[in-house]
């Protein structure tokens, strides 16, 4: 935790009183912290000398930032034309029933987490999921559940860590 | 260093490299999907067991998405040849064969560079390569793109040697000439907007290069980063020597990490040696380049938007004029162009605007870049001149459709763009032509559909799209393509009016005009064209509540053909995640419509041989209840 902290301090000393560093600020944060904590934001507005909701604002805008944790397996799948066209949405709808999570969502195991994203520039894979950052081409609903199960097995809880 | 030097050890470089056998392998973001990283770990270890010596290099990609992951081995005085789709396993075969021995394993290639008795294709015949030009693309996938005297060992640099030499205003006049056309889509002239921001007053002054490209299903920007940085890179130098800048930005999605590391390794390398940074190459003119990160936002796109993200604020589109070339980043004049507008300058100023204008037609010079994806046989990325026609593109480039369908239409621009037809096949793709149709240039992304795509769902699709992406900040945009998706929400699920096209129409015309930014103004083109070149479909959801192309959700049922039901078969009962399919051992399956989810798994187990599971719309022709359990079964297979 304390490491954490003073990761977040040295992100924020390096930018300190650059408005115009609030979009790096931020993406250095979540590739730091997963996600964008509450009380860091906090921390980045005092730091940048600007209003909370300025960075809120910013945070909320931008597809890429998260202000929730991401589950150990994070699932992404890719909602572009070509996976569109592909079936793409027959895959999220299986994801979503296989794990019970809707878009968005973290389980309360924190081992899944589920997020549709725009393109990631496969598209001749369409379509495509990818799970813990492993890309799964032409998916179908029939091999969501396959793919899932070197997932599901549950290693022992590490440590907790937080922020 | 002067230029020269530079130059002659890029060239012994490459002279020494050419001197050996070496293996290419594409590693841009499509081949590493592919498996590419295995296949050079492959090459490795084989040949480091059998004490082999051969240098394996990352290159980008060469354009063929579908070929990946996509080898190429050179050996001197032999034949160059290209290798498609190889994996891990099918390495050892190529070592032994054609590193070790003399057998070019022709089998596994998709043709060479030379001609060649044994009868494996000649690469510059392939029917792709025939209707190509590649100008922006021409080193893709051939060099290294971490190396920076591959470049220049291939004519990279030279012409901001050229530029160096020449006055500002002479570039200016040489790009105007040109007739070069911004390539992020709304096509403006990139020599006028040089002029005005070399003209506009002010001592400090900003090159952006935007690269934030956020169509879903187009990734040609990526693919040059990937593949040709150096290309963007001297692209923007010259720009900043010509507009009087010192300090350049790109600003890429923070969801390409490999072209961002790409870049990053071309930028120092390039201030190493003396070609980016204080004083280039001698000539007393100094540029920076720096990488912003942008967080995914399609908006941002737009040029005063990206600015108001590169400020740090949200990415909100601003008013204009004042225009950017007078006041852009933190006030000052900037000049904002796309990755292909800047990758094109080293070919006009290196090879004379003469070449460029000789390409394309009347009012859109030089050649256009496409992303092909869909249901065509060869998805990938291509390169023509300016002029040439949809049915090339499609039949000859792209392979045609894929399982023998039907081409239906195709959608150009992603979401700002339209949705043509198949009677606009010989339309000459550029600027004007497709603006005509409804369509417009936008990214270049292109998506073929075949008879099996609903034009509706495919409008809404984009329509969703739009509504998640729009900014907010004008109400015709917020608020008009959300009522145009809650129509086109109704049509697809049989709930809508005739009357409700009429309002479309209106609707989305109104949203055009009553945008300040080219997403607001360009989100209905999906649903204007679909309605000029679709309705019927339209109308066949509305009036019969049927879908033709059996896509949408709540028109279609699935159905299991009683007589081609193989009864002893239970693949369909076991996979339902609903439990919705009745029918014992021996039984003819039956789905209970009530329970079904409309998943489509059992579509796509039922087996080859049967086939028995098909859609039906509308759902009031589903067959009343046929056969059940209570008849006996009459034996099975």
């Amino acid at each position: 935790m304390t490491e954490k902290k003073e990761q977040l301090s040295h992100i924020l000393e390096r930018h300190r009183g650059e408005r115009n560093g609030l979009i790096p600020v931020l993406l250095e944060i979540q590739k730091e912290f997963g996600y964008l904590p509450k009380e860091a934001m906090l921390k980045v507005a005092e730091c940048l000398g600007m209003k909370p909701v300025e960075v809120w604002g910013v945070a909320t805008f931008f597809n890429h930032f998260r202000l929730t944790p991401l589950g150990k397996n994070h699932v992404k799948v890719c909602m572009g034309t070509a996976c569109h066209l592909a079936g793409g949405r027959l895959v999220l709808e299986a994801l979503q029933r296989e794990l019970n999570l809707k878009v968005g969502e973290t389980s309360s195991d924190g081992e899944f987490s589920l997020e549709r994203v725009a393109c990631i520039g496969c598209c001749m894979l369409a379509p495509v999921a990818v799970i813990k950052d492993k890309i799964y081409p032409k998916m179908s609903p029939f091999k969501v559940e396959e793919s899932l199960i070197p997932y599901h097995q549950k290693e022992p809880a590490p440590p907790e860590k937080d922020c | 260093m002067i230029f020269q030097e530079i130059k002659n050890r890029a060239t012994s470089q490459r002279e020494f490299l050419e001197g050996k056998t070496h293996i290419l392998v594409g590693t841009a973001t499509c081949g590493r999907a592919a498996g590419a990283l295995d296949v050079i770990e492959a090459f490795k270890n084989e040949l480091s067991r059998r004490d082999l010596e051969a240098p394996v290099i990352e290159v980008g990609c060469i354009g063929l998405c579908y070929a990946e992951p996509l080898v190429i081995i050179s050996k001197p005085e032999s034949l160059h040849v290209v290798y498609h789709n190889i994996t891990p396993e099918l390495v050892t075969r190529l070592v032994e064969g054609y590193i070790l021995g003399d057998d070019p394993c022709l089998e596994l290639a998709l043709g060479t560079f030379e001609t060649d008795e044994r009868g494996a294709p000649y690469i510059p015949e392939l029917s792709r390569f025939e209707h190509e030009l590649r100008l922006i693309f021409r080193r893709c996938g051939y060099i290294n793109p971490e190396n920076i005297y591959d470049y220049i060992a291939n004519g990279g640099f030279s012409a901001l040697e050229k530029a160096l030499r020449m006055s500002p205003e002479q570039i200016i006049e040489e790009i105007k000439k040109s007739g070069l056309r911004g390539r992020g889509g709304a096509g403006f002239y990139a020599g006028v907007k040089w002029e005005g921001c070399r003209q506009a007053p002010g001592k400090t002054k900003y090159v952006i290069c935007n690269a934030d490209e956020g169509d879903p299903g187009a990734f040609m920007d990526r693919v040059i980063l990937e593949s040709d940085p150096q290309e963007v890179i001297e692209g923007m130098i010259i720009a900043g020597y010509a507009i009087g800048a010192q300090q350049g930005y790109i600003y890429v999605r923070a969801e390409y990490p490999l072209a961002i590391e790409r870049i990053r390794n071309a930028l120092r390398q390039a201030e190493e040696i003396g070609i980016l940074g204080d004083n280039i190459l001698g000539s007393g003119f100094c540029f920076h380049i720096g990488i912003t990160e942008g967080a995914g936002a399609f908006v941002s796109g737009e040029a005063t938007a990206l600015v108001a993200a590169m400020e740090g604020k949200r990415s909100e589109p601003r008013v204009r004029p004042p225009r950017l070339t007078e006041s852009g980043l933190w006030g000052c004049p900037t000049l904002l162009n796309n990755v292909k507008t800047f990758a094109y300058v080293p070919f006009i100023i290196g090879n004379g605007k003469e070449r460029f204008v000789s390409i394309g037609t009347e009012h859109s010079k030089g050649t256009a870049v496409f992303t092909l994806a869909g249901k065509i046989q060869y998805p990938g990325l291509t390169e023509v001149p300016m002029g040439t026609t949809l049915r090339k593109v499609v039949f000859d480039i792209a392979g045609g459709m894929r399982n023998e369908k039907k081409f239906k239409a195709v959608q150009i621009g992603g979401p700002s763009g339209g949705c043509l037809p198949e009677n606009l096949l010989d339309l000459p793709i550029d600027f004007d032509s497709l603006h005509e149709a409804g369509s417009m240039m936008g990214s270049g992304g292109m998506i073929f559909m075949d008879e099996g795509d609903c034009a509706v769902d495919t409008a809404r699709f984009f329509l969703d799209f739009t509504t998640k992406e729009s900014c907010g900040k004008c109400t015709m945009c917020r608020m008009g393509t959300l009522q145009l998706l809650s129509i086109l929400d109704d049509i697809t699920t049989g709930k809508a009016k005739l009357e409700d096209l009429d309002l479309l129409q209106r609707l989305s015309e109104d949203i055009k005009m009553g945008s300040l930014c080219g997403l607001g103004r360009s989100a209905p083109n999906p649903v204007l064209t679909t309605l000029r070149y679709f309705g019927e479909e339209y109308r066949a959801h509305i009036l019969e509540k049927r879908c033709p192309a059996l896509v949408c959700k709540d028109l279609t049922a699935y159905y299991i053909l009683p007589e081609k039901c193989d009864r002893a078969c239970e693949h369909c009962i076991l996979v339902c995640p609903t439990e919705a399919i009745k029918g014992g051992k021996g039984e003819i399956k039956v789905i209970n419509q009530e329970k079904c989810s409309k998943c489509g798994t059992c579509l796509e187990v039922c087996p080859h041989e049967y086939n028995a599971v098909v859609k039906i719309s509308p759902i009031s022709k589903l067959p009343s209840s046929p056969i059940n359990q209570d008849i006996p079964a009459q034996g099975g297979k």
